[in-house]
């Protein structure tokens, strides 16, 4: 008679070579092969010769006095004083001097509306609602009024050709990225309809667009639009500007959602389907919420571009945070020689947004894949 | 007349056609009675799957009539909704919504469909986790069950519409063989209760448990129809004899 063998598993042991920590990383990354140390050793050299070098010109040598001669001395490295001297003209542009506060005041509650979006404890339905008294609140002190009325507060009238700087870099990026994205999704989910018609406008729409590039579009926005309305009707330069870069933007960010769209089994529609969900039920509770979430990234990618396409707008004479920058230092013969330091700076404030874009993005794809951790 | 009510599914001629050129189901004409619980067997190809979609329209018939608790599936959206509301359909691939925790998938379609206050959704989604004994999952999301759990929960997402007809698609081909039982049971478990059940599936033990008649199906046909007594032991064609062979030979 046989006898049962019992069986017994046995125990885990730990990896025989220690893959975690600093001197394994190392290791692992930058010594590997004998490819990976010279490609070290040349970047690290690179990096040796030249940080030093740059931060001696930014701040051992650098000057922050406001004095254009004082640069100009031998010696001097970088002239931070060119910011000192400007920045007002850099941050807002061509507004009214004395009336600067408005802008300044407006941006912050824009950037506090943005960061609470941003914030999960502020999704409440009222966020809505704070939306439309931000973007008023915005309006009433950059213009003085909300385009004519509730003119109660006294503020004096700023013609938004006077706008500029970085109020309007954030004003143009908000609002096209908010709008855009609403769009957008109707055009994706357009384009996989059953219905050819509205199929055949959404790929119109999407290859139009994309067929020609967003300077086209501005300046068809700016100059050809007015020809074609009826004598005596305008509409603001800044409210074409900003259709126009909305609309562009929605082309791009359709074939993204529309790529998340595609990734997403069939199953998942039959089985909306068979529990008796509407396509909009579907749309909306199943496939848009997974499709979405897949295409974080490329998303990201668009808003981080369409943040920095708004400096096209100078074409246009509308001179936002990259054009506010050329305004304030091709005019003045004292300050031209110090582009550079501008630029820096300007880099510096389009980084710090795109950066914060970027991990806010990151923190998102970790959010919608929670589902997907075991 | 009273044979039209007792019949809940009635095909009549149903002809479908994928593309121009691929008959998918020919001449089927098929009556299920309330209560009836029939398991479809055939070959892959034969159509089995695409004929109890047609049920709840997730595929489209191109001739002849299908009537469906009285009503004819037609393009007639509202009658669609009102079939999808009274059938409910498993899947081979389980498709819950990985986005929605178990609860949640259980309540979509009664809190939006059935327009239920989400309170007593909640109660019934738990009573149907209860039936198929996975209450304790309630607050997962769907990738992290197991394969025979995850069907499961299919299972009870489709009951809390209280169907009066429940369709499988082959639910047990996707699942380790170790947890195929555990989906069986639920459904033997359902079978006994009254219930109008399609299944689609090669489980011949679970045919010969529950089913009331056993459909083979080839080429788009319904070639022989039978109790599985009769079918497993008396098959009449040639087709259902080599058919038989193969899948109860090994």
């Amino acid at each position: 008679m046989a006898e049962t063998i019992i069986f017994q598993s046995l125990p885990a042991r730990p990896a025989p070579v220690n893959t975690e920590g600093l001197v394994p990383w190392v290791k692992n990354n930058l010594f590997a092969n004998w490819q990976s140390t010279v490609t070290t050793l040349i970047v690290g050299g690179l990096l040796l010769f030249y940080i030093p070098q740059f931060f001696n010109w930014a701040v051992l040598t650098a000057t922050t006095v406001p004095n254009a001669d004082a640069c100009r001395a031998e010696g001097v490295g970088a002239c931070w004083g060119v910011i000192t001297e400007k920045y007002r003209l850099i941050i807002f542009g061509r507004y009214p001097f004395e009336e600067q506060w408005r802008p300044l005041v407006a941006t912050l509650l824009m950037v506090a509306l943005l960061v609470m979006s941003c914030t999960r404890i502020f999704w409440k339905k009222w966020l809505v609602a704070l939306w439309i008294v931000v973007l008023a609140a915005f309006f009433i002190l950059m213009y003085g009024s909300l385009f004519g009325w509730l003119d109660v507060f006294g503020l004096s009238k700023v013609t938004t050709d006077r706008w500029g700087g970085l109020p309007l870099t954030i004003m143009l990026a908000t609002l096209s990225i908010v709008l855009c994205f609403p769009i957008a999704i109707c055009v994706a989910l357009g384009r996989r309809s059953k219905l050819p018609a509205i199929r055949t406008f959404c790929t119109i729409y999407v290859e139009l667009i994309r067929g020609v590039p967003l300077i086209s579009v501005l300046f068809m926005a700016s100059f050809m639009f007015p020809l074609f309305m009826p004598a005596g009707v305008t509409i603001d330069v800044l409210i074409r500007v900003l259709v126009g870069v909305t609309l562009f933007a929605a082309a791009y960010m359709a074939e993204v959602i529309r790529g998340g769209l595609q990734a997403m089994p069939k199953g998942q529609a039959e089985a909306a389907a068979s529990l008796g969900l509407s396509y909009w039920q579907t749309q909306f509770k199943i496939i848009l919420p997974q499709a979405l979430a897949m295409v974080v990234p490329g998303i990201m990618n668009n808003f981080i571009g369409l943040f920095k396409d708004t400096s096209l707008v100078y074409i246009v004479s509308l001179y936002e945070l990259t054009g506010a920058l050329g305004l304030a230092l091709n005019s003045d013969a004292d300050w031209r020689p110090f582009k550079l330091e501008g630029y820096l700076f300007i880099v510096a404030i389009y980084f710090a947004f795109c950066f914060a874009m970027s991990r806010y993005s990151l923190w998102i794809e970790k959010q919608v894949n929670k589902s997907k951790l075991r | 007349m009273t044979q039209a009510t007792d019949n809940i599914i009635v095909f009549d001629k149903v002809n479908k056609w994928y593309g121009n050129n691929f008959h998918v189901l020919r001449d089927i004409n098929l009556n299920v009675r309330r209560g009836e619980r029939i398991v479809v067997c055939g070959p892959s190809g034969s159509g089995k799957s695409t004929l109890i979609r047609c049920i709840n329209r997730l595929e489209e018939h191109q001739e002849g009539h299908l009537i469906v608790d009285g009503t004819e599936l037609t393009d007639d959206v509202k009658a669609i909704d009102k079939i999808r509301k009274e059938v409910g359909m498993v899947f081979q691939q389980f498709n819950l919504f990985p986005h929605l925790t178990v609860l949640e998938n259980l309540t979509l379609s009664p809190m939006y469909v059935g327009k239920m206050p989400k309170k007593e959704a909640e109660e019934k989604a738990m009573t149907q986790l209860k039936r198929v004994r996975i209450a304790e999952q309630a607050g997962k999301y769907p990738l992290q069950l197991s394969g025979g759990q995850q069907q499961r929960v299919a299972i009870a997402r489709a009951l809390c519409l209280t169907p009066k007809i429940m369709l499988f698609d082959e639910p047990t081909s996707a699942l380790d063989p170790e947890m195929i039982k555990e989906v069986l049971d639920v459904m033997v478990e359902m079978a006994n209760q009254g219930i109008t059940m399609i299944c689609v599936t090669h489980e011949m033990g679970f045919a010969k448990a529950v089913a009331d008649r056993v459909i083979f199906m080839d080429q788009g046909q319904i070639v022989e129809q039978n109790t599985p007594h009769e079918f497993f032991n008396n098959p009449q064609t040639d087709r259902s004899k080599d058919f038989l062979s193969k899948i109860l030979g090994h």
